[in-house]
C-alpha cells in the first residue's frame, strides 16, 4: 500500500459523486462565515472557486499576480470547452466524454475523476449560459458546437475564437460580484511566495506586494493552489510571460507531492519561431484542424526551392504534397489528438521536410476548405459553382466568418496572407498535465492545501484532449472544490481565526525576505532572461517532443550546472523595496531551474512512451507511442531538499470501466 | 430621476435635448428671415407677429433664452470636468488619428458662436427690447405714429448688412456653427441613446442641416450686402 | 535592420515627477513585436547595471489587455485592431524616433515607468457588471432559453472588450464610456441580464463617475483605437438603458 490515498469513493462509477457529495461533512452556513480560506489564482479554476466559496458564505482572499484577476492566462484559450450536453444527437454521452477523455489520455489518468469531470460538463454549461456567457448559437437561437481532435462527436462549445476569454470574464463577474459583497478580498499585484504549515496543516502563505515589495503574511483555515502550469519552464511557450510554477513549487517544496512533471503538451498548431529575439510563442486555434489540411512537399526539392525562396507553397502540385495525417491516420485524419499531430509534424521536419528558414515549420492549408465551403454556397445561391473567383469568394467568407481573428493575428504576426498562401505551423508547449498530486477531494499531500485547475495532475493523463482544459478549470472551481473543501473545514468550525503572530510565519517570511535579499545582493554579471533562455533550450531539445536516456541524464546535469551558475552571477537591478519585475522574474526562474530538473528526472524514470511524454527507445515499428504496463501508474515527487534526492512514490491506475487498449487512431 | 444631472449620462443627455431644441429653433429662425430674400412683406409680417405675439414674447422667448443659457453653461461645466480628467498631458499626441477636429473643438466653436450670439443680442435683440418694452412702442412701424410708414423690421435687417465687417463676422461665425452642427446633430442622437438603423439613415441628412442652415443664413447676409 | 530613437516616460514611483528619456537602440529586427524591441533595450540597460523600464504586459497575444502603451501619440501605436504587444517594427521605419508613454488619465494613476494602475475598471465591475446566479448544479438547461442569434452574437463583440483602457486613454476627456457600455451592452441583449438591469446600469455608471473618468463627447476616438473594435452603438444602448433606468428608479 503506497502512503498516496487518492480517497476515491466505493460503488459503481457512475454514483461515486453522487454518493460522495451525499456522504461528505458539511459545514453550516453560520460556521462557513467564521472560516477563511486563500486562493491563489485567478485563472477559470483559481477565479470560479473563489467565487463560489464566497456565495456559499466563505471568506476568501484572492491572490493574483496581474493588475486584474481578469488578465490570468485562461483569458486566451481559444477553441471551446466540451460538454457531454448531446445537443447535437451524434451518440455522445457522460460515458463518452469520460472514455474519450481517458483515451485520449493516453490510459495515465484516473478513472474515477475523470467520470466526475465528465458528469459535472454539463452544469457548466448551464452555469456559465445563466451568467450571461454569450456562446456561439444557431439561427434558432440555441447552443452551437464545434468538433476537436481525438473524438468523434461535436461537443464543444465555443464563442468565436475567444471561449477562454469569455469563461474567464464569467468567473470574474462571479467574483465581482462576490468582492462588491465584501466576501472576496481581492489582492491583485501579489504573488505568492511561500504556504504556511502550521502543526502539519496548510494555514496561510507569504505574499509579496508587486508595487511595493512588502512581504505580507496571511492566514486561513484552507489554502487552494490555482497557479496554473509550468510550461514557461521552456522559456518559449503559448503561455503569458508571467506564468510561472512559484506558488506551486513552494507548495512542493511545503510537503506537496509533485505528480509527473513530464507530461508536457506540445500543441500542434502555432506559429513558427522568427528569431532569437522571440519572446513568446503563439497558438492557432485547433478548431482551425476542423477544416485546415496539414501537408509538406513530397520532394526534397521542392522543400529547397521553398525555403530559397524560388518556389511558392500554392505552385505545388496536389500529387507532390504529403498530407501524412491524412496518409498515417485515415480514420481521424487532421483531428487527431494534439500529441499525435505534433509528433507527427517533428518526424516530418526532422526528414527534412520543413518548409521554413529554420526547418520547423508544416503548412495548414485552407484552399481545399475554401473551395467546398464556396461550392456549397454557390449551390445554396443558385449561383455558378464553376465560377473560380466567386467561388473563391464566397469560400473566403465563410473561412472568415468561422476564423476571421485567428486569421487576422497571424497576418499581423506573419506578415502573410493565409487567405491566399498556406499557413506556416510549428509545434509548441501549451499545456501541462503534471502538476500537484491531488486525491480525489482535489487536497494535496499537505492537509489543507488544495489544488485545481491546470496547477493539478488530476484529469488529462499523459495527454489532454483539445477544450478540456477549460472544462477542467470550471469543473474544479465551480462543482468540486467547494464541496470537498467542506468535508475539511467541518472539523475548523471552532479552531477561529488562524494568528500570523506565530514562529511558523515567522521562520517563512524570513525565509521569502532572505531569498529576495540574496538576489538583490548578488550583482551577477548575466540578466535573469540569460539563464532563463538557456533553461528554455536544454528543455526543449532534451525534453521536449521526443526524449531518450542519454539526453535526459544531460539535462539533469546541465540543468544543476546553470542552476549554480544562477546563483552566482544572476543580476537583479533595482532594489527589493519597489516595483521591481526583474526581481519578481529572477524568483520564478530561480523555481523552473528546480522543477527543471525533476522534469527531467521523472521523464527519465517514467520508461515508456505515453501521451505527451515520447521516449525514442519506446516506441512501435510504425513509430508511434509505447505504453507499458508496468508504468500505468503516478509518479509522485516528495521533495527532499534538493530535486536530485527527491523521492518518488507511486499511485496505481485501475481502469475497472474501461479496456486498456493501444491508443489508435487509424 | 431626481439625481439624473448629477450623472455624465444625465448631463449628456440634458445637453442633447437642449441642442435639439435650440436645432429647432435654428429651423424657424432661418426660414422666416429667409422669406426677407423675396418678400418684404412676408418677413415683415412673420417679424411683427413673432414680435408681439403674447405666447410667443412671454413663453416660448424665455424657454429659448434658457436653453441658450443652459447649453452654453453646461457645455462649460462638462468642459471644466473633463479637463480635470486628464492631470498630465500626453508629451506626443496624434489625436486626428482617431477622430475629427470638429469633434475635438466643440468648446472653440461654441465660444465662437457664443461671441456671435453677444453681438447678435446687441444688434437685433437689445434694439427690440427697447422699442417694444422701454418705449413702449409695440406698433412694429418705421415710425409709431404714421400707420402709412410701414414695418420697420426689412428696412432694420438690411441696414445690419450695409457693412462688410459685420457680414464678414456674421459669415465667420456661421462657418463655426456649421462645424459645431456636423458633430453636435449626430452626437445629441447619441447621448439620448439613439443609434439605430434609422438615425444611422439620418446620417445624410444630418450633413444637409448643418450645412444647409448656417449657409442659407450666410446667404441672406450676403444678398442684403450685395443687394443693398 | 533598424536604429530607432525612443522618447520613453520614467517615473521612479507615483510620487516622482517623472520625464521623458531618450534611448538609441539599434539592431531591430522588422519581425520583432514592439514590446520585444523593449526586451532588447531593458536587455542593454540591464547588461549596464540600469534598471530596466517597467511595463505592463503578459499574454502578447492581444487578449488578456495588460499592455498599455501609447506609442507616438496613439493607444497601442500606429496600426489600430491592435494591441501593442501585437504590433510589429515592420511598422516603422529605420531612424524613427518613437514616444512611449504610459495611459494618461487621472482614473489611472501611474504606478512606475509605462505602468498604470487600472482597478478604477475592476471598481466599475463590481458595482454590477454580472448577473446574481449562485453557482448550484440545478441552474435550468442552457438551451432552456433560445437567444436570437443576432442578440447573441451582438452580445457577444460587446463582450470581446479586454479592459486595456485605450479607450480611456485616447479620449480627450479620459472617458470610460466604452468601457462601461461594453459590459451593460453584453448582458442588456441578453434575457439574462434582463432582471437587474435598471440597477445594473445605475450602478455602474454611478461607479464610473466616483473614478474621476470624464463625459463622453461623442468623439469616436475610443472605437477608432479599441483593439476589439467595440462599437459605438454601445454607448448609446447604454444612454437608452440609464435614461429608462432613471425614469423607473
Amino acid at each position: 500500500m503506497s502512503i498516496l490515498d487518492s480517497k476515491i469513493p466505493e460503488g459503481p462509477l457512475a454514483d461515486k459523486w453522487t454518493k460522495h457529495k451525499n456522504e461528505i461533512n458539511l459545514v453550516n452556513p453560520a460556521n462557513k462565515r467564521l472560516i477563511d480560506v486563500i486562493v491563489v489564482g485567478t485563472g477559470l479554476a483559481g477565479g470560479s472557486a473563489a467565487a463560489t466559496l464566497a456565495e456559499l458564505g466563505y471568506n476568501v482572499k484572492s491572490f493574483c499576480f496581474q493588475d486584474s484577476p481578469r488578465r490570468a492566462h485562461s483569458i486566451a484559450a481559444q477553441g471551446g470547452i466540451n460538454a457531454a450536453k448531446n445537443y447535437q444527437g451524434d451518440g455522445d454521452s457522460t460515458y463518452r466524454l469520460f472514455y474519450d477523455t481517458v483515451k485520449g489520455g493516453d490510459y495515465r489518468s484516473r478513472e474515477a475523476n475523470v467520470y466526475r469531470l465528465a458528469e459535472v460538463s454539463t452544469n457548466i454549461i448551464d452555469q456559465c449560459v445563466a451568467q450571461g456567457v454569450p456562446f456561439a448559437r444557431e439561427y434558432g437561437g440555441l447552443l452551437d458546437n464545434r468538433s476537436f481532435g481525438g473524438v468523434l462527436v461535436s461537443r464543444t462549445f465555443y464563442a468565436k475564437g475567444q471561449t477562454g476569454q469569455q469563461l474567464l470574464l464569467g468567473a470574474y463577474a462571479a467574483m465581482n460580484r462576490q468582492i462588491g459583497r465584501g466576501k472576496i478580498k481581492m489582492y491583485t499585484r501579489h504573488e505568492m511566495l511561500d504556504v504556511v504549515v502550521v502543526d502539519g496543516k496548510a494555514r496561510g502563505i507569504i505574499a509579496r506586494n508587486l508595487v511595493t515589495g512588502e512581504i505580507e503574511r496571511h492566514s486561513a483555515h484552507a489554502v487552494v493552489i490555482a497557479s496554473g502550469g509550468y510550461g514557461n519552464a521552456f522559456y518559449l511557450s503559448t503561455y503569458a510571460m508571467g506564468s510561472n510554477v512559484t506558488a506551486a513549487w513552494k507548495a512542493h517544496k511545503r510537503g506537496a507531492f509533485f505528480a509527473n512533471p513530464c507530461y508536457t503538451q506540445i500543441h500542434p498548431t502555432c506559429i513558427p519561431v522568427s528569431g532569437d529575439h522571440q519572446s513568446k510563442l503563439t497558438l492557432m486555434s485547433e478548431s482551425l484542424r476542423n477544416d485546415g489540411r496539414i501537408w509538406v512537399p513530397k520532394h526534397k526539392k521542392d522543400v529547397e526551392a521553398i525555403r530559397n525562396g524560388s518556389l511558392k507553397p500554392t505552385e505545388i502540385a496536389e500529387e507532390d504534397r504529403d498530407y501524412y495525417l491524412e496518409r498515417r491516420y485515415p480514420a481521424f485524419g487532421n483531428l487527431v489528438p494534439r500529441d499525435v499531430a505534433s509528433r507527427a509534424a517533428k518526424e516530418r521536419c526532422d526528414a527534412g521536410y520543413g518548409v521554413n528558414q529554420t526547418g520547423e515549420a508544416v503548412y495548414l492549408d485552407f484552399s481545399a476548405a475554401i473551395e467546398r465551403y464556396g461550392k456549397e454556397q454557390a449551390h445554396v445561391k443558385g449561383l455558378d459553382e464553376n465560377d473560380t473567383a466567386l467561388v473563391q469568394k464566397l469560400g473566403k467568407g465563410v473561412i472568415e466568418n468561422k476564423y476571421g481573428n485567428l486569421f487576422q493575428m497571424y497576418e499581423k504576426i506573419v506578415d502573410q496572407n493565409p487567405y491566399e498562401t498556406p499557413m506556416m505551423i510549428y509545434p509548441a508547449v501549451h499545456y501541462t498535465m503534471g502538476g500537484l498530486w491531488v486525491d480525489y477531494n482535489l487536497m494535496t499531500t499537505v492537509p489543507g492545501l488544495y489544488a485545481i485547475g491546470e496547477a493539478n495532475f488530476s484529469d488529462h493523463g499523459a495527454n489532454r484532449l483539445g477544450a478540456s482544459a477549460l472544462m477542467q478549470g470550471l469543473a474544479d472551481g465551480y462543482f468540486v472544490l467547494p464541496y470537498t473543501i467542506g468535508d475539511y473545514l467541518a472539523h475548523d468550525i471552532r479552531t477561529g481565526p488562524i494568528p500570523t503572530d506565530t514562529k511558523e510565519f515567522e521562520e517563512a517570511e524570513a525565509k521569502v525576505r532572505s531569498d529576495i535579499d540574496k538576489l538583490i545582493a548578488n550583482k551577477g554579471s548575466k540578466s535573469v532572461d540569460y539563464f532563463h533562455k538557456k533553461l528554455g533550450k536544454i528543455m526543449w531539445n532534451k525534453c521536449g517532443m521526443a526524449r531518450n536516456e542519454k539526453d535526459l541524464k544531460s539535462a539533469i546535469k546541465e540543468i544543476a550546472e546553470l542552476r549554480d551558475e544562477f546563483y552566482k552571477d544572476v543580476f537583479v537591478p533595482g532594489d527589493q523595496n519597489e516595483y521591481n519585475e526583474e526581481l519578481a522574474k529572477a524568483g520564478r526562474v530561480a523555481d523552473f531551474l528546480e522543477l527543471g530538473e525533476l522534469f527531467a528526472k521523472d521523464a527519465l524514470e517514467r520508461e515508456e512512451s505515453a501521451g505527451g511524454h515520447f521516449r525514442e527507445e519506446y516506441q512501435t515499428d510504425s513509430g508511434e507511442a509505447m505504453r507499458r504496463k508496468e508504468y500505468q501508474y503516478v509518479s509522485a515527487w516528495e521533495y527532499k531538499g534538493q530535486p536530485s534526492e527527491a523521492v518518488e512514490h507511486k499511485e496505481s491506475l485501475d481502469y475497472e470501466n474501461i479496456e486498456v487498449k493501444e491508443r489508435s487512431y487509424k | 430621476m431626481s439625481g439624473i444631472l448629477k450623472s455624465s449620462v444625465g448631463r449628456k443627455f440634458a445637453m442633447a435635448l437642449s441642442a435639439f431644441f435650440l436645432m429647432i429653433f435654428l429651423v424657424m429662425h432661418v426660414s422666416i428671415n429667409f422669406t426677407s430674400v423675396f418678400s418684404e412683406e412676408l418677413f415683415n409680417n412673420m417679424s411683427h407677429f413673432m414680435g408681439t405675439n403674447p405666447l410667443v414674447q412671454g413663453l416660448m422667448q424665455p424657454i429659448l433664452i434658457f436653453g441658450v443659457i443652459f447649453h452654453f453653461v453646461m457645455g462649460f461645466v462638462l468642459e471644466y470636468k473633463n479637463r480635470q480628467s486628464r492631470e498630465v498631458s500626453y508629451a506626443k499626441n496624434v489625436p486626428s488619428g482617431n477622430s475629427s477636429w470638429v469633434s475635438r473643438n466643440m468648446l472653440l466653436s461654441g465660444v465662437v458662436i457664443l461671441a456671435f450670439l453677444a453681438l447678435h443680442f446687441y444688434d437685433f435683440w437689445i434694439h427690440e427690447m427697447t422699442v417694444k418694452y422701454v418705449e413702449g412702442d409695440m406698433s412694429g412701424l418705421v415710425d409709431a405714429n404714421n400707420p402709412e410708414s410701414g414695418f420697420r423690421y426689412y428696412e432694420e435687417l438690411r441696414e445690419k448688412f450695409v457693412s462688410p465687417v459685420r457680414v464678414g463676422i456674421y459669415a465667420v461665425s456661421f462657418v463655426l456653427l456649421s462645424l459645431h452642427l456636423l458633430h453636435g446633430f449626430n452626437s445629441a442622437f447619441q447621448s439620448v441613446g439613439a443609434n439605430n438603423k434609422y438615425v444611422k439613415s439620418l446620417k445624410g441628412f444630418s450633413k444637409v442641416y448643418a450645412i444647409g442652415v448656417p449657409a442659407l443664413f450666410i446667404f441672406i447676409a450676403l444678398f442684403h450686402h450685395f443687394t443693398h | 535592420m533598424m536604429n530607432l530613437t525612443l522618447k520613453i516616460w520614467r517615473q521612479k514611483n507615483a510620487n516622482d515627477k517623472g520625464k521623458i528619456v531618450d534611448y538609441p537602440v539599434s539592431g531591430i529586427s522588422p519581425d520583432m513585436s514592439f514590446l520585444e524591441m523593449l526586451d532588447v533595450l531593458n536587455q542593454e540597460l540591464i547588461e549596464k547595471g540600469e534598471e530596466p523600464v517597467a511595463f505592463d504586459h503578459d499574454c502578447r497575444e492581444g487578449i488578456c489587455g495588460t499592455c498599455s502603451l501609447y506609442i507616438n501619440g496613439r493607444a497601442h501605436g500606429p496600426q489600430t485592431r491592435i494591441t501593442a504587444c501585437q504590433l510589429h517594427m515592420r511598422s516603422f521605419n529605420d531612424g524613427d524616433t518613437i514616444y512611449i508613454e504610459p495611459w494618461r488619465a487621472k482614473a489611472f494613476p501611474v504606478i512606475k515607468d509605462l505602468i498604470v494602475d487600472r482597478s478604477s475598471f475592476d471598481r466599475i465591475q463590481q458595482a454590477g457588471g454580472f448577473i446574481s446566479v449562485n453557482t448550484s448544479g440545478n441552474t435550468q438547461d442552457a438551451n432552456a432559453i433560445p437567444i436570437e442569434k443576432e442578440h447573441a452574437d451582438k452580445s457577444f463583440d460587446a463582450a470581446t472588450c479586454i479592459g486595456c483602457g485605450a479607450c480611456v486613454a485616447s479620449c480627450k476627456n479620459s472617458s470610460a464610456m466604452l468601457f462601461v457600455s461594453a459590459k451593460v451592452s453584453q448582458f442588456a441583449l441578453l434575457p439574462q441580464g434582463q432582471v437587474e438591469a435598471t440597477d445594473r446600469v445605475l450602478n455602474m455608471v454611478k461607479q464610473m463617475d466616483a473614478e474621476g473618468f470624464g463625459n463622453c463627447t461623442n468623439t469616436g476616438a475610443c472605437e477608432v483605437e479599441c483593439p476589439k473594435g467595440i462599437s459605438l452603438e454601445n454607448i448609446a444602448r447604454m444612454n437608452r438603458e440609464y435614461l429608462a433606468a432613471s425614469l423607473k428608479g
